[in-house]
């Protein structure tokens, strides 16, 4: 089981490796991190701190593309989240309070997108793409367009505070993937999701309870992208329903894809969306870190992008395969014809 | 003591009257909700037109110049005295501008200008966006005097005419010191989490004591920045000296708490120096220039930062 998760992971596992490497290129003390005013402090830290909304958001989007779905709506959805919370906090209630009507209000979000697709059966991208573009104009509406600053200190340790000296937005995202983790993979729900992302139909006729379980990875995406928003806010402490969340749903999109997830749905691996969560993130910070000119920034990601998704696309990986295998010493089996989809292959 | 009271109820009763007569309508095409500036812009816009008895008749764009078009020809077919217009792009007015020259009613473009010939609008009133990045290096150069001082900036949207305006006045002011440099620069896109982030990967790649001040294109990315800065163990406005535009309640703040040291005001006042244009056009035919410049004004931690976020904070922004 260990194994073969390994084996699936692996590809993320190098690229994350290089990126990291190049960062360490372009600035050598990439990898140094120090104790500091009682949390840790360092280039690598702030990876993983960084990247905790893009991976709250991936973990989400994973089980939504398992089932052949989409969720354009999350960044819309964070910006509603830290508008409710913010305007929680600053209209006297307890911070834990702010945290759950954020929390519910992502639920309901999730919920109505989840109804659109499971009962009316309207197609994933056409029914979040209503929520992606009504979404930031209710936080605005919450927040009257301007930011809404807050000074609640237990609001603002969800996201700039420490717990252990790490920053709690990586205890949050770690937690948060464990615990989906766990309940997918310990229970048949993961088998079921791809069940039906697979295959509807047939999973239905077989027994599965196909709108329920929409319904839910719909409620968990918009759960995941409700605390990203709570995060967000907190860390700048303030709700600015104008910029939070921001094009976040392509990151997260393609944090998944990066993870080597199919688009059409099926076989899934959280962690391997997470890992590419943490591969966008470097790629982020080796452009910071870089000192290039700022109109260098997105031509470089792109062709990063470009070139991580070229080496994961299944005609390399074949011929990378056939390379290994009429080099390598015995020929244990034939070679297999290209799989159609990455996701075809391992398992996490 | 009962005359006096009966004088003002009648001065009372009469003055709407005059007013009234005075009214003027005045249409307002404003571009829509993008930030907290033109909240306030329009904020303050509604106050002035109170001030002086015009009856305001505004329009929100909703970022779309078709709607912009279609609000300047229903105040055109309204037969309003005159139009304010914030222009959402640079470009395609020529047309709807006509019209409403026709029916002789002047337009005043307010804080963007647009391509199309001078003699269709009366005046544009903005700021001078080179001219507030100058404000802001002018200042820095004072206040470090001789002592060496790297510079980090923070860059607002790349390719937008503010960022490439303000980072060519701050540079301008700059280049006669040699003791003042900027050695990172990076974009934050006008945000206050970009500007964190940002903030927080210059601190570590220049090491925070290697940071002698910082230049941000905007109040907002300030915010974020010195959050990363106390975050990193420094003191923002001590250890790094923060200089930012647009004066925004939130900066104000941070002035009052010494964590910031200045800002460059962009006035949302816009339409006070355009109504004063159009009074002394229709008092006696008075054409003004083509072109008004708002203060770029200077605002200090030896400013009544407490006061100027009282006067602010219910603008909008």
């Amino acid at each position: 089981m260990m194994k073969s998760t390994l084996k699936r992971v692996m590809p993320q596992i190098i690229i994350l490796a290089l990126v990291l490497a190049a960062n360490f290129l372009v600035f050598r003390g990439f990898f140094h991190v120090e104790f500091q005013h009682g949390r840790l402090f360092g280039n690598l830290i702030d990876v993983l701190n960084r990247g905790a909304p893009t991976a709250l958001l991936a973990t989400g989007m994973t089980l939504v593309i398992a089932t052949r779905g989409i969720d354009l709506s999350v960044g819309a959805v964070m910006a509603i989240a830290g508008a409710v919370a913010a305007s929680a906090v600053v209209g006297g209630a307890h911070w834990t309070l702010a945290v759950l009507l954020a929390l519910a209000a992502g639920a309901a979000c999730g919920l109505w997108n989840g109804v659109l697709v499971a009962i009316f059966r309207i197609q994933p991208i056409v029914a979040t793409l209503v929520l992606m573009v009504a979404g930031r104009g209710i936080g605005q509406l919450l927040t009257e367009g301007a930011i809404l600053t807050f000074n609640d200190p237990g609001l603002i340790r969800l996201g700039a505070g420490t717990i252990a000296a790490v920053p709690t937005p990586i205890w949050i995202w770690i937690a948060v993937a464990c615990v989906v983790g766990l309940v997918i993979r310990r229970s048949a729900l993961g088998l079921l999701i791809e069940a039906v992302g697979i295959n509807q139909t047939s999973s239905r006729l077989a027994g599965i309870n196909a709108r329920v379980l929409l319904i839910a990875v719909y409620l968990v995406s918009g759960l995941c992208a409700a605390l990203a928003g709570v995060i967000v806010a907190a860390d700048i402490k303030g709700a600015d329903a104008n910029n939070a969340g921001l094009w976040m749903e392509l990151d997260a999109i393609l944090a998944v894809v990066i993870g080597g997830n199919s688009l059409l749905g099926g076989r899934f691996s959280i962690t391997a969306s997470l890992l590419g969560a943490l591969i966008i993130q470097g790629v982020n910070s080796l452009i910071l870190l870089s000192g290039m000119p700022v109109e260098f920034n997105l031509v470089i990601k792109a062709l990063i992008i470009i070139a991580i998704l070229v080496i994961q696309s299944p005609r390399v990986r074949h011929s990378l395969y056939l390379l290994r295998a009429s080099t390598g010493p015995v020929l244990r089996e034939r070679p297999k014809p290209a799989p159609r989809t990455p996701q075809e292959e391992g398992q996490s | 003591m009962n005359i006096l009271k009966s004088l003002l109820a009648s001065a009372a009763i009469l003055v709407p009257a005059v007013a009234m007569a005075e009214g003027e309508t005045i249409g307002f095409s404003q571009i829509g909700s993008e930030s907290g500036w033109r909240a306030a812009e329009t904020t303050v816009t509604k106050q002035q037109a109170e001030e002086r008895g015009y009856d305001l008749k505004f329009a929100d764009a909703q970022q779309k110049q078709e709607n912009q078009i279609k609000a300047i020809r229903s105040f055109v077919a309204q037969g309003v005295d005159a139009i304010l217009l914030a222009p959402v792009v640079a470009t395609g007015w020529e047309e709807v501008l006509e019209e409403a020259k026709d029916a002789d009613i002047p337009v005043i473009l307010l804080d963007r200008n647009i391509d199309a010939p001078e003699d269709l609008y009366m005046t544009a009133v903005t700021s001078d966006q080179v001219h507030e990045g100058m404000v802001a290096g002018n200042w820095l150069v004072e206040a470090v005097g001789d002592a060496e001082c790297p510079v980090v900036e923070l860059q607002g949207t790349t390719g937008s005419s503010p960022a490439i305006s303000r980072k060519k006045g701050f540079e301008e002011a700059i280049a006669a010191a040699d003791n003042i440099s900027i050695t990172r620069s990076q974009t934050g896109d006008f945000t206050r989490a970009q500007g964190k982030v940002v903030m927080e990967s210059f601190l570590k790649s220049e090491g925070g004591e290697n940071i002698c001040a910082l230049y941000a294109h905007n109040d907002d990315m300030a915010v974020g920045a010195i959050q990363a800065i106390k975050e990193a163990g420094l003191k923002p406005g001590e250890d790094i000296k923060i200089v930012s535009i647009d004066s925004v309640p939130d900066i104000h703040l941070a002035m009052k708490a010494g964590e910031a040291n200045a800002t460059v005001e962009l006035t949302p006042n816009m339409a006070g120096p355009a109504f004063d244009v159009l009074e002394a056009y229709w008092k006696d035919g008075t054409m003004p220039p083509k072109w008004i410049q708002t203060e770029s004004k200077l605002y200090t931690s030896d400013d009544d930062n407490a006061a100027i976020y009282e006067s602010k904070k219910d603008l909008g922004y």
